[in-house]
């Protein structure tokens, strides 16, 4: 009787397991769906439809991934649905854009911190840059940051919204020259920032690198300095901000990746972080988004970890004075 | 005259053949309820991965045009306008289609497009280096008087009395503040997770207009067991040309200002629809038809939306700045293949952008063929059983509203703003002009808001709001638009008061 109880209780045990192991064998038997908080057609969307387009190849998933657009407020209604809403099986993931959740989650109203979400891979950064019209009297940081000096809180600067990359530089620029701007948050994103900048409605801006070359090349305006730790490939002749006497480090580039939520099994993770960089590295991948201009920056789920973990640190030290 | 030497691309077989499919295909997306043209444009764009620059482009443009013109099919058949521009469809071309007179209101709609879209794109062939100078200069304070210009309409619109027009459509602006502040970051009247992001445009235009319509519906049908079916006549083709040229003057008003709205970056089609129905009944002598099924109504709101297509490429094309939500993903399409829009496009890339622009061109006359020819055989949904049509437009505005977000979130907004509409329709309020003081609430306390932000770096908020000749020219406009109404709606008070007016009745 002893052993039959033994017996079953041990078959038992290894149907659970075996289903546990079998579950993340099988995963995924379905489609994937990728949220995105941004609407179709923006850069995030753009760029997630572009990096997700090989899934379904028998070395990477196996099932194809769909996109899902959750838009509004700045990203915020995406995120709250999926730290809320959306089922920890990964089945849905959500593409993060760092910093604007973190420093959302900082400054409060919102469901979501670092900490409801697993990180799986991150697919791109596009650092945030000075721009001026190409007719600006401005050259060069320097002439800009003497003129926020003698003129404090005179210097128009656009940028996408409040607590997205663009607002992370603007802010470290200030700490770091000891000047005030007048940060001028577009409605309509980087694009009405863009023009904003190159029909001289305000002085500078702060725009993603990607789409400042494309307005460069286009003879549309200067690009004075890139808020990254090192120059970048696109512009190997803009020095970086921190070249050009600023203490500012990367904590405002743009990083793109996908994430799940808090909760999922850990084979799934396990499964998908070791998939879905492969998936990113795909050459019909990388083809498509250098045709983009857009910036690759392939990072592990570890990489992501510690990445996240340093951005929470900059941001609440940089955002506790506002 | 470059162009021309780029048409062969568009004869190529394959070419041929996505130009056909964009346009056939754009119809359908754009018929159907929640999908915008935005929607329908990003959707497709995985397509083009697979196809050369020129093919994928052609692909875009042609469901561009043609989702744009499809959204006034359900506009005037069942009262769901598609997208905001085809809000101002709907008031007088869902009357027509009710009296039998879809096929018309139809044939009207899609010419009007098709002559609006073909001049709005030949605007873009032939001035975009000086248009685009131009679209530069509408900085966040100019923006801001266009809407206000805008709301000035909205005591005129659709509606019997003039406080009531006033005052629905301050429940729109007041619903428009609803949401979190992007500029400002504050969090306004957000009392359930559903109202988060605001009010979303398409769920609440499917809410407004398609509501109302179907509770009535469902009404009207428990009262008569006897099923009322409308005669639905064939319209000939050549009457309704005949028809279109003898409205010439609601067509012009419809292509010039769609064609000057289109080209300013940030405020787009959504208002151009419904600016021009307002001009267009301003200077016709027939201003009480509006309203009750006029096509002069259906002619100057589609001329104006289509019109608008062409001129809203020239800011993407040249200056690489997407003046529409629909043109930010077109870039998309464009840069997925390695194409910057900039100043040089036409000379670095003439062949993919000519034969991009030629392909829209015939798009527009492609779409009025294919939109003539299926016209008759959909306006006879005004023949089925009033139960049925009821319950089939409840069935897609539930699905409409639900696709944009996938979200149920739409849905219940959807359903709250129909029923709040249905019950103040009973008090004689109008939908139009609280859809308009919903999209323009936005526009003009976001600019305000932008603006006041550089004024204060500069010399100060007079200075920059009330400068400049652009400025006055638009405050002149803005004075100029209320003192009209304010006359006219006076002319009326006193007419029916005087006993001529009693006598004639």
């Amino acid at each position: 009787m002893k052993t039959l109880l033994k017996t079953a209780l041990l078959s038992a045990a290894a149907i659970t397991v075996s289903a546990t192991l079998a579950f993340a064998a099988d995963f995924p038997d379905r489609p994937i769906g990728v949220a995105v908080s941004y609407g179709a057609g923006g850069a995030t969307d753009f760029q997630a439809r572009i990096v997700t387009m090989v899934a379904g190849n028998e070395d990477i998933l196996g099932q194809p991934i769909y996109i899902l657009n959750k838009p509004g407020a700045g990203g915020r209604k995406g995120w709250n649905w999926f730290a809320t809403e959306a089922e920890a099986d990964g089945y849905t993931m959500s593409a993060y854009n760092i910093p604007h959740f973190i420093a959302q989650s900082i400054k409060g109203g919102v469901k979501y911190s670092a900490a409801s979400f697993e990180p799986i891979a991150n697919w791109g950064a596009d650092p945030a840059v000075v721009v001026v019209g190409k007719d600006s009297k401005f050259n060069t940081m320097q002439d800009l940051i003497e003129y926020a000096k003698a003129n404090p809180g005179k210097t128009t600067t656009s940028g996408a919204g409040l607590f997205v990359g663009h607002h992370i530089a603007a802010l470290q620029i200030e700490k770091a020259c000891a000047c005030k701007l007048a940060y001028i948050p577009t409605k309509g994103g980087g694009a009405a920032a863009m023009k904003a900048v190159i029909a001289g409605e305000v002085l500078a801006g702060v725009n993603n690198l990607s789409d400042a070359f494309r307005a460069r090349e286009a003879g549309n305006v200067k690009i004075l300095g890139v808020a990254d730790l090192e120059r970048n490939e696109f512009m190997k002749d803009v020095p970086t901000l921190k070249e050009a006497g600023l203490e500012v480090d990367n904590s405002s580039v743009n990083f793109r990746g996908l994430m799940v939520k808090k909760g999922t099994p850990q084979a799934v993770i396990d499964k998908l972080a070791a998939q879905v960089p492969l998936m990113f590295a795909h050459a019909r991948v990388a083809k498509r988004m250098k045709a983009g201009g857009s910036p690759m920056k392939i990072m592990s789920r570890d990489e992501v970890k510690a990445m996240w973990a340093a951005r929470e640190a900059t941001l609440k030290d940089l955002l506790a004075g506002l | 005259m470059e162009f021309l030497g780029y048409f062969g691309g568009v004869f190529e077989p394959i070419a041929l053949m996505l130009l056909f499919a964009g346009t056939v295909g754009g119809l359908i997306l754009g018929a159907t309820p929640g999908l915008s043209p935005t929607m329908a444009v990003a959707l497709l764009i995985p397509f083009t991965f697979h196809l050369s620059p020129t093919q994928g482009l052609i692909l875009l443009g042609a469901a561009y045009t043609s989702t744009v013109a499809g959204g006034a099919v359900s506009a005037i058949l069942l009262k769901i306008p598609g997208a905001p521009a085809n809000i101002a469809t709907a008031l007088d071309g869902n009357e027509m289609a009710k009296r039998g007179e879809g096929a018309r209101a139809l044939h009207l709609s899609f010419l009007a497009s098709g002559v609006g879209g073909v001049i709005g794109v030949l605007l873009l062939i032939f001035l975009t280096p000086v248009l685009a100078q131009w679209a530069l200069k509408f900085g966040p304070s100019h923006l801001f008087w266009i809407a206000i210009l805008g709301v000035t309409v909205i005591g005129s619109l659709d509606s019997k009395s003039f406080v009531k027009g006033l005052l629905s459509g301050c429940i729109g602006l007041w619903l428009s503040t609803i949401g979190t502040d992007d500029i400002m970051g504050a969090d306004r009247f957000i009392f359930v997770d559903a109202l988060s992001g605001g009010i979303t445009i398409i769920p609440a235009l499917i809410g407004l207009f398609a509501i109302p319509q179907v509770l009535d519906m469902f009404a009207k049908g428990r009262v008569s067991a006897v099923i009322d079916t409308v005669d639905v006549p064939r319209y000939k083709f050549l009457d309704s040309f005949k028809e279109l040229i003898r409205s010439f003057r609601a067509l012009s008003i419809g292509t010039v200002i769609g064609s000057i709205i289109g080209l300013i970056p940030g405020v787009g089609g959504q208002i151009a629809g419904l600016v021009a129905y307002d001009q267009a009944r301003n200077f016709s002598p027939q201003k009480d038809k509006f309203g009750t099924g006029h096509s002069e109504g259906v002619i100057a709101a589609e001329s104006a939306n289509n019109a608008m297509v062409g001129p809203s490429l020239v800011p993407l094309l040249t200056l690489s700045i997407p003046g529409s939500p629909t043109a930010a993903v077109l870039l998309g399409g464009l840069l997925i293949h390695g194409i910057f829009p900039g100043s040089d496009i036409f000379d670095k890339h003439p062949e993919v952008v000519w034969t991009f622009i030629n392909s829209m061109l015939l798009g527009q006359i492609l779409m009025v063929i294919f939109g003539i020819y299926t016209a008759a055989w959909a306006a006879r949904i005004a023949k089925a059983p009033i139960p049925i049509l009821a319950a089939g437009v409840l069935v897609l505005a539930l699905f409409g509203s639900y696709s944009v977000g996938q979200s149920m979130g739409d849905v219940q907004i959807m359903l709250v703003l129909g029923i709040g509409m249905y019950i103040l329709e009973k008090f004689g309020f109008s939908a139009a002009p609280l859809v308009l003081g919903l999209i323009l609430g936005p526009i003009a306390g976001d600019y305000f808001n932008n603006g006041s932000m550089i004024a204060a770096a500069q010399d100060g908020p007079w200075v920059y709001f009330f400068t400049g000749p652009l400025n006055i020219v638009l405050i002149v406009m803005v004075v100029a638009s209320i003192a009209y109404s304010f006359w006219t709606n006076m002319l009326r008070a006193s007419f029916a008061k005087s006993p001529l007016e009693g006598a004639s009745k």
